[in-house]
């Protein structure tokens, strides 16, 4: 059977501070994350003082509410609700906490815009004036550079890893049809035709699989970093997807993918007689981005051709026998699943018929329906920049710039609900211990990490504690534990650390 | 490969099943969404900024993962 697939998603933003000054973007990112930081610790004295003197609030207080990591010397911090902010590569980055569901995943990668746009208000606070700091949750600036949004599934380490690679290509370069943020223009040598492509990440990929991540990217990452039991799982890296604002996209993005990989776990393509493979997958990838009609037909290994529409419903069928047969328990159960399997269909459909139909449910839509409305209305070239910026800030995370939240788009998620996935962790995975843990004992947690916490209870030697199993630490396994213990010495002492 | 005919096959029943059934009420929709755009294209030109030249030529980032 598979293993439940536990996804995690992590995001670099773009960043430009504007307005004079030096716009050093690993400057700029530090500020910005220490700003949120920052207006976060004071938030929460502000409620142990004034609203819940009676809440167990050890530690609230503290400035040091967010631990930091060990590996880096770049602002690094561990959020309460167990994700983690932190420069890396002259951005922004937020890796979401490990989530047991898809519905999960993307509540803490919008959580995550969240985060960033609360920054943003934070460090306006702390420039210059006139200076001001925009944030981007795009893949690329227009001019070569990329940065990217990775998917993580939680992957069985006894399954071949070449039988990943070989039935998860196909399902990468055909999903790009939904999956897709959208892009004017291109950024390679050759593609000085295309106005308009599905995704912001296809010009950048290079390879079919390899280790790099930021030249000569592969389609599918090898990186072997399981940040748990090593022995038994590993981390499946997916590098080459577009950072979605739509929940639509964002959901089907690994919606699909989770199942997908639950299907290459229990060898359903091989079991049901099925191969895709692409005769030149990386070539395909750009064909696909670079082809708004939908229609254009790729030449499988085995002789065969389909296009990338094709593809994904013979996909979804033989998701939908998994699921008669198999069950969806990997990807969280009935509830889930059967949404998944839902919006496929339905999203397909949408592209079948007309994939205008679907410009308030799919990022690449709802930016092509804008941005072309916009040339039509101004009569303008594919190559003014007033078309370019309007790519740009369909990205922009404050909700009064962003073009995405005028496009009407359709919403999975309360706002509530994205509120509240700001500070609180999940509670299906062990990042609720983490996020727990580090919401009452800030001060006596050294260093949080994906697979520990590291106490120091200011005496005797630092005090570990492995998580190595990403389904242990859930609110079910740990919340009596947390509530008999009153210090974080009672807990070490009953965790027997 | 009999079985793979048998899906490709499948697909376009559906595909005309959903046409039919939406063509009505999508011509209907279809003058409602260009209303829409028309709103959307004027909010657009109130919050886009101001010099989109230099707006666009000053995002330069450095590449990342």
């Amino acid at each position: 059977m598979a293993l439940v697939k536990v996804l995690g998603m992590e995001t670099e933003y773009g960043i430009i501070v504007r307005g004079g000054g030096e716009p050093n973007p690993i400057a700029a990112s530090s500020a910005l994350i220490n700003a949120y930081v920052a207006s976060l610790a004071r938030r929460i004295e502000w409620d142990f003082q004034d609203e819940s003197p009676a809440r167990d609030a050890r530690g609230f207080v503290r400035e040091s509410q967010l631990a930091p990591e060990v590996e880096t010397h770049l602002v690094n911090a561990v959020l309460t609700n167990g994700a983690r902010y932190y420069v890396d590569h002259a951005h922004p980055e937020y890796s979401g906490p490990e989530c047991s569901n898809v519905w999960e995943a993307i509540l803490y990668d919008k959580a995550g815009e969240a985060i960033l746009a609360r920054s943003v208000e934070a460090a306006a606070q702390l420039l210059q004036p006139g200076q001001q700091i925009s944030i981007y949750k795009n893949n690329s600036d227009g001019k070569g550079n990329s940065y990217g949004a990775h998917e993580n599934y939680l992957m069985d380490r006894s399954v071949p890893f070449a039988r990943v690679v070989q039935h998860v290509i196909p399902h990468f370069v055909s999903r790009q049809i939904y999956t897709g943020a959208g892009k004017v223009g291109a950024e390679v040598p050759g593609a000085e035709g295309v106005n308009f492509q599905l995704t912001q990440r296809a010009d950048f990929f290079e390879e079919e699989v390899g280790l790099e991540t930021t030249l000569k990217r592969p389609l599918v990452n090898t990186r072997d970093e399981p940040h748990c039991d090593a022995q038994k799982y590993r981390r499946l890296h997916v590098i080459l997807g577009d950072a979605n604002l739509s929940e639509v996209a964002d959901f089907l993005k690994v919606g699909t993918t989770a199942l997908v990989l639950a299907m290459i776990e229990d060898d359903w393509f091989t079991r049901q007689g099925r191969d895709y493979t692409l005769a030149a997958p990386v070539r395909a990838l750009r064909q696909v981005s670079y082809d708004l009609s939908l229609s254009q037909p790729l030449p499988l290994a085995n002789g065969r051709q389909m296009t990338a529409l094709e593809m994904q419903w013979e996909h979804l069928d033989l998701a939908r026998k998994y699921a008669e047969d198999e069950g969806l328990a990997a990807i969280g159960g009935d509830e889930v699943g059967k949404a998944v399997l839902q919006r496929w269909e339905e999203v397909l459909t949408g592209l079948e018929a007309d994939p205008m139909s679907l410009a308030n449910k799919l990022d690449w839509v709802g930016k092509y329906r804008m941005v072309s409305g916009y040339r039509e209305r101004h009569g303008l070239g594919w190559r003014d920049p007033k078309l370019l910026a309007m790519d740009l800030q369909y990205h922009d995370v404050r909700p009064e710039r962003s073009l995405y939240s005028r496009a009407g788009m359709e919403r999975l998620l309360r706002p509530e609900d994205i509120e509240r996935a700001m500070t609180e962790p999940p509670t299906t995975t062990r990042a609720y211990f983490r996020g727990r843990c580090l919401q009452r004992w800030p001060q006596a947690i050294a260093a949080a990490n994906w697979d520990s916490l590291v106490f120091d209870l200011g005496h005797d030697p630092l005090r570990r504690v492995p998580m190595m199993e990403p389904l242990r630490g859930t609110a079910a396994h740990v919340d009596q534990l947390l509530a008999r213990c009153n210090t974080p010495a009672e807990l070490l002492e009953q965790l027997g650390a | 490969m009999a079985e793979r005919e048998q899906i490709k096959k499948q697909a376009p029943p559906r595909q005309e099943t959903e046409e039919v059934e939406e063509i009505p009420a999508g011509s209907k929709r279809g003058e409602e969404l260009k209303a829409e755009l028309d709103d959307l294209l004027d909010e657009i030109d109130e919050v886009l900024e101001d010099n989109a030249e230099e707006f666009v030529k000053s995002y330069v980032q450095k590449g990342g993962q």
